[in-house]
C-alpha cells in the first residue's frame, strides 16, 4: 500500500541552513547535507531544499549542495527557489535532484510547466502553490505570499495539472507559522479536483495535525520545518502514532 | 568490478552513479557498445517518456544490443518498462526480453504513483536479504500488469508486477538507488549474481 510522506523542509541560503536548526547531537547544524543525512537516518519519506536567497551568485553554491545531498543522500529530495527556465532545471537535475519545485515563475508564465513536463517528465516537476483567503476566496499569492494575484487557488491548480505538473504543495499562508494544524479544507478540495499528489504545508504543530491532514484534508504527504528542525516532533514518534492511527506510513 | 550504466540521454542517471559510489563501486556511463558488452553487470535506466526514450534506443542502436547481452542487466523504472512487449505511453514496442505488457493507472487513484509503497511475494536472488512488504520508493504512471516474471508485486489500484526477472534479466519498477538502506542492499544483491 502507497505510504503518506513525511517531508522535513530546509530552508537555504549560501548554502547553509536557516531558520537555526538545533536537533539531535549534530556537529555542524548549519551543513545542509549532514542535516540531510540525518533526516534520512531518522525515517523522513523526502527532503525540500528551498533557496530562499536564489540569487544568481548564490546558484553555483546550490548546484554544489544538491550534488553532495545526491552523493551521500539515499531518499529522494525536491529543490525549489528561484527556478524560472528549462536550463535551470536541467542543471539541477543533472546535478542529482530528483525533481524540482516551480512557484512564482509558473505563476508569471504558465507555459513554463508544460516546457518543463515535455522536457523532463511530470514525476519531476513539482509546481508549489502559496494562498490565503481574501475575503473568504482562496487566492494565490507570490513571492513567498507576499503579493497577492487575482488568481483562485483551486482554479490554478486544475490549470498547473493540466499542463503537466506532476504534484501540487500547497502552502496556506493562513496556517503557515501559526502551529494550528493545516488547512484541511482547502487541502480535501484540492485533491477532490485534481488527481495528482498533493503536499499539505504550513500550520504543523502536534502530532494530531498530521494526522487531521492526512484523513480530514487527504493530503498525500505533509511537508513541515520547525516542528523536525527543533525536535518538537521526532518523526519516528510521529510515524508509530500516525500508525497505531492507521495511516500507511513507512517504518 | 566493471559496472556501466546505459547512457542514451534518458532521466536522473546520477543517482544511480553515486548510489554504486556509496557502495564503494564505479560504475561508468556508456553508450559504446563495445564497453557495454564488455561489461561485468550493466545498469538500464529511464526516467522520462516511453516513445521517445525508444527512438534514442533505436538510433543508438542499442534495441539490439540490449536483448542479446549475457551478462546481468538489471532495468531501473522506464528502463524495466522499455524490456517490456509493448507500452501505453506513447503506443510504443517495447525490446520484448519480458513477456508483459505495460499499462496506464486508471484515474481511480492518483496518476503518477508518488512515494514509497511495500514490495512483496519475493522470488529471486536479486532480494537476498529483503523482508517482505519492505518499502522502496516508486514514481510512476505506467505499470507492468501481472505475469509469470513477476519476482515481486505491488498493490495501486491492483495488484501489478514491481519486479521481473527473465534469464540474465531483472527488471524493477522502484528506485533501488532512492530507498534507502533496503534499496542499496538490492544493488549490492545485483552485483552479486
Amino acid at each position: 500500500m502507497l505510504t503518506k510522506r513525511i517531508i522535513p523542509c530546509l530552508d537555504i541560503k549560501n548554502g547553509r541552513t536557516v531558520k537555526g536548526v538545533n536537533f539531535v547531537d549534530l556537529r555542524d547544524a548549519g551543513d545542509p547535507v549532514v542535516l540531510a543525512k540525518q533526516y534520512a537516518e531518522l525515517g523522513a519519506d523526502e527532503l525540500v531544499f528551498l533557496d530562499i536567497a536564489a540569487t544568481l551568485e548564490n546558484r553555483k553554491t546550490m548546484h554544489k549542495m544538491v550534488l553532495q545531498v545526491a552523493e551521500q543522500v539515499n531518499i529522494p529530495f525536491t529543490v525549489g527557489g528561484g527556478i524560472s527556465s528549462v536550463e535551470d532545471v536541467d542543471a539541477l537535475l543533472h546535478c542529482g535532484a530528483d525533481k524540482v519545485s516551480i512557484n512564482s515563475s509558473a505563476v508569471k508564465r504558465p507555459d513554463l510547466i508544460n516546457e518543463l513536463s515535455d522536457k523532463f517528465g511530470s514525476q519531476c516537476i513539482v509546481v508549489a502553490i502559496d494562498a490565503k483567503q481574501v475575503e473568504g476566496e482562496w487566492l494565490v499569492h507570490l513571492a513567498g505570499g507576499t503579493i497577492p494575484t487575482k488568481i483562485n487557488l483551486f482554479d490554478w491548480a486544475i490549470e498547473v495539472e493540466q499542463r503537466g505538473a506532476g504534484e501540487i504543495l500547497f502552502t496556506s499562508m493562513d496556517h503557515d507559522g501559526t502551529k494550528a494544524g493545516f488547512a484541511n479544507q482547502a487541502l480535501a478540495k484540492l485533491s477532490d479536483i485534481v488527481n495528482i499528489p498533493i503536499i499539505a504545508s504550513g500550520g504543523a504543530g502536534t502530532i494530531q495535525h498530521f494526522s487531521d491532514t492526512f484523513i480530514e484534508g487527504k493530503a498525500d504527504a505533509a511537508l513541515a520545518a520547525s516542528v523536525f528542525h527543533f525536535g518538537e516532533i521526532p518523526i519516528a514518534e510521529l510515524k508509530k502514532e500516525l500508525k497505531q492511527q492507521e495511516i500507511p506510513v513507512r517504518i | 568490478m566493471n559496472i556501466k550504466i546505459v547512457n542514451y540521454g534518458a532521466g536522473n542517471i546520477k543517482s544511480i552513479q553515486f548510489a554504486f559510489q556509496r557502495l564503494g563501486y564505479n560504475a561508468e556511463l556508456s553508450s559504446d557498445s563495445d564497453k557495454i558488452i564488455a561489461a561485468d553487470k550493466v545498469i538500464f535506466p529511464g526516467v522520462g517518456e516511453a516513445s521517445s526514450a525508444m527512438k534514442k534506443l533505436k538510433e543508438s542502436g542499442l534495441d539490439t544490443l540490449i536483448p542479446n547481452l549475457k551478462q546481468p542487466v538489471l532495468g531501473i523504472c522506464l528502463g524495466m518498462q522499455l524490456m517490456c512487449n509493448h507500452s501505453e505511453e506513447g503506443n510504443t514496442n517495447g525490446l520484448g526480453i519480458f513477456n508483459v505488457n505495460v499499462k496506464r493507472f486508471s484515474n481511480k487513484v492518483k496518476v503518477p504513483q508518488m512515494g514509497w509503497n511495500t514490495i512483496s511475494n519475493l522470488k529471486s536472488d536479486l532480494f537476498k536479504g529483503i523482508q517482505e512488504e519492505e518499502y522502496m520508493y516508486l514514481v510512476h504512471s505506467y505499470y507492468a500488469e501481472m505475469c509469470d516474471e513477476a519476482i515481486a508485486t505491488s498493490l495501486y489500484e491492483m495488484n501489478y508486477a514491481s519486479a521481473l526477472e527473465k534469464d540474465n534479466f531483472f527488471g524493477v519498477q522502484f528506485h533501488p538507488e532512492k530507498s534507502s538502506k533496503a534499496g542499496e542492499q538490492i544493488l549490492k544483491n545485483f552485483l552479486k549474481i
